[in-house]
């Protein structure tokens, strides 16, 4: 579903309030590694206590690591999935529109015509989803770099691509 | 012209001078300190003998080692001693070129030289020291050189170029009376930081013991009980006389700083941009382009406010030492600033500007949350502290929701055809003027409470500042984001410096024209 040519036909007005496009599936599931990834060092820790304080006999088993490993499970199933649902962008002939956040929410246009710098970036994660981030470089002060993550990494080279040949069109 | 130039011989001096300064203060510790016991005034000699002559030497070699060439596209400067550098700048990337002249190099005639590209970090190109006319050479220099590839890639552009040293109108001057009446309202008590760290160095360098309590604590009882008997209209009247000192002291500050900053501050506008010169012992000289300034900020300070004076500055990528915006009218009434705005191609709100309330929800949820960490205070002093206390913190409370729903009052933005406005602030209002086509991306952000109840901050990507609304009703949010986002998309980058150069010249044959404001 996200292979699909998501760049609009030029002359079709960017519609503010209109449809997201989603990001590629593989980002939920990025999303869920790093989360693991960042759940382990504190079970880790928890694991450390308890037995620390098993052999004091003060606590039954499991009192800290498991806490510790609900919260951890229930973050790593709910937290990527609804991080993946309020994430989306938005491309016409000459802006993108990035939104993001779960609790405090950006909503960003960037139109091409004042991208300073288009880079796209592949970590060694994203490379075994097969997804990629594609960043935009302003001279504003503000929003000096807008970054859209989790897009399939061929729909970011092309993306990257439209926007170089905007930029170009326009230079020229 | 392209052959590697050095920098006026003098520098050695000064640069010898600099590290003997340096050594001064060590050597004169070293003198009243008990290393080294009766020999130590020798030893000072010699500090300040080797500082002297390894500062020449480092000094002269750095010189010799420092060429600089005037390129056809850029300048180039290397230098090093023992790992070499070379840097370039093209001459398209130069956002102005700046002279510097301290006292000691003002007496050699000597100017350092700034060329800001606005790349940040402190990362500019300098050249330290240039006679008055070299420098003034480079700086026209650069400006035709720009000018020139302006002007070919550009071909719109149909009058020549201008050369030679323009003198332009003066737009704004400081008087020496405006100037100490500045300097009254720049109260500061910075001096008694300065006597502080004095204090601290009086502490390093002898046996006194400056942070120790009991000295003071002594000296204090001792002053104490001479105030104690003089009986308490006494005891007021010095304390009276105390504040008022303290007051004389934070003015005579505010103008001595204001005197050395400001002296002979000029503003002139010329074909070129804007000149400003100012400063009594270190004499700076800016020159900003009238297409590069970003947009304008109208500040004020709480007393001077109620006395109609008002400082503007520029939002360029190029900022002043401070890290501050080019600031071109520090201390100027509205009508002073009128010409100025109109000068570097911006329009001040009229009556014809429809301005725009932030939401009166965001109003309640500031007061709310600003007014709760009061009514907290409250409650807990009511229980813990003794009886009565808790109306302080009740009263500031009360205070609080009434200045945010006063402030709110304060608070609006507007949007022209081509610019964007804003003003925030109750005891001392800032206005915002930015003009729509340069800006760079438009932000929609919403806290948790913000989206709960239907408000953002609208945050515009300017270049060289920042530039945010907040308090923005959403359905109008997005008006706002939409029609800002027609006119950026309308032009690119690349355009940005071009278009309005190539009119200012046009435009300042035929004085100012309105067109020059819409661009």
């Amino acid at each position: 579903m996200d292979h699909t040519p998501a760049i609009a036909p030029a002359g079709q007005p960017l519609d503010d309030d209109g449809e997201l496009t989603k990001l590629h599936p593989g980002y939920a599931h990025a999303l869920r590694v790093r989360t693991t990834l960042t759940a382990i060092p504190f079970l880790i820790g928890a694991l450390v206590l308890e037995t620390a304080f098993l052999s004091e006999g003060l606590f039954p088993s499991g009192i800290i690591a498991g806490p510790v490993l609900v919260i951890a499970l229930a973050l790593i199933i709910r937290v990527p999935s609804t991080r993946y649902n309020a994430r989306g962008y938005q491309i016409s002939a000459d802006r993108l529109r990035v939104v993001r956040g779960l609790l405090f929410r950006s909503d960003t246009v960037v139109p091409f015509g004042r991208v300073q710098h288009i880079d796209v970036h592949q970590g060694p994660l994203d490379r075994f989803f097969g997804i990629a981030t594609l960043t935009l470089h302003t001279a504003g002060n503000h929003n000096a770099s807008v970054s859209l993550p989790g897009l399939g990494e061929p729909l970011a080279r092309e993306m990257r691509e439209e926007i170089r040949a905007h930029i170009r069109r326009e230079t020229v | 012209m392209s052959e590697p130039l050095r920098t006026a011989p003098v520098s050695v001096i000064l640069g010898a001078l600099g590290s003997l300064r340096s050594a001064i203060v060590p050597a004169i510790a070293i003198a009243f300190s008990g290393i080294g016991g009766g020999g130590r005034f020798l030893i000072a000699i010699g500090v300040g003998v080797a500082a002297a002559v390894i500062g020449t030497a480092f000094s002269y070699l750095g010189w010799r080692r420092l060429t600089y060439t005037i390129g056809e596209t850029d300048i180039r400067v290397e230098s090093g001693l023992f790992s070499r550098s070379a840097r370039s700048v093209p001459y398209e990337r130069i956002q102005d070129v700046s002279l510097e002249a301290k006292p000691l190099a003002r007496m050699f005639g000597l100017v350092a030289v700034k060329f800001e590209t606005g790349a940040g970090g402190g990362e500019d190109l300098t050249l330290e020291y240039l006679t008055d006319a070299e420098g003034e050479r480079l700086r026209q220099l650069v400006r035709e050189r720009r000018d020139d590839e302006t002007a070919a890639e550009g071909a719109d552009q149909g009058a020549p170029a201008r050369t030679g040293e323009e003198e332009g109108d003066v737009l704004y001057a400081l008087s020496p009376a405006k100037l100490v009446t500045f300097g009254l309202f720049e109260f500061s008590l910075a001096v008694f930081a300065v006597l502080g760290g004095a204090l601290q160095y009086v502490d390093n360098v002898s046996d006194m013991d400056v942070w120790n309590v009991d000295l003071w604590y002594g000296w204090l009882k001792e002053q104490g009980s001479t105030v104690a008997t003089l009986g308490p209209y006494a005891q007021a009247i010095g304390a009276i006389a105390g504040l008022f000192g303290l007051i004389v002291v934070g003015m005579v500050t505010g103008v001595v700083r204001t005197v050395l900053r400001d002296w002979g501050f000029t503003l002139t506008r010329s074909a070129r941009g804007f000149r400003r010169q100012r400063g009594l012992l270190t004499r700076t000289d800016v020159v900003m382009p009238a297409h590069r300034v970003q947009g304008l900020v109208i500040g004020t300070g709480p007393v001077r406010y109620r006395f109609g004076w008002h400082r503007l500055s520029f939002v360029s990528l190029a900022q002043d030492a401070e890290g501050e915006s080019h600031e071109v009218a520090p201390f100027a009434k509205m009508d002073e600033i009128a010409p100025i705005v109109a000068a570097a191609g911006f329009r001040l709100p009229d009556e014809s500007t429809r301005w725009q309330r932030a939401s009166k929800r965001q109003r309640t949820d500031k007061m709310m949350l600003d007014a709760a960490v009061f009514v907290i205070l409250t409650i807990v002093a009511a229980v813990v502290a003794p009886p009565g206390l808790f109306l302080i913190p009740l009263g500031v409370a009360v205070l609080s929701v009434g200045a945010n729903l006063y402030a709110w009052e304060f608070r609006r933005h507007a949007l022209s055809d081509t610019q964007i406005f804003s003003t925030t602030g109750l005891m001392s209002p800032t206005s915002r003027i930015a003009t729509r086509l340069k800006l760079h991306s438009v932000e929609i952000a919403q806290g948790p409470l913000a989206r709960w109840r239907g408000y953002a901050t609208v945050h515009l990507g300017l270049a060289g500042g920042s530039f945010a609304i907040p308090g923005v009703p959403l359905a109008e949010a997005r008006k706002l984001r939409a029609s800002i986002l027609e006119t950026i998309a309308a032009t690119d980058y690349s355009r940005l410096d071009q278009a309005p150069a190539g009119q200012a010249l046009s435009v300042d044959q035929s004085g100012f024209s309105p067109n020059r404001l819409a661009t």
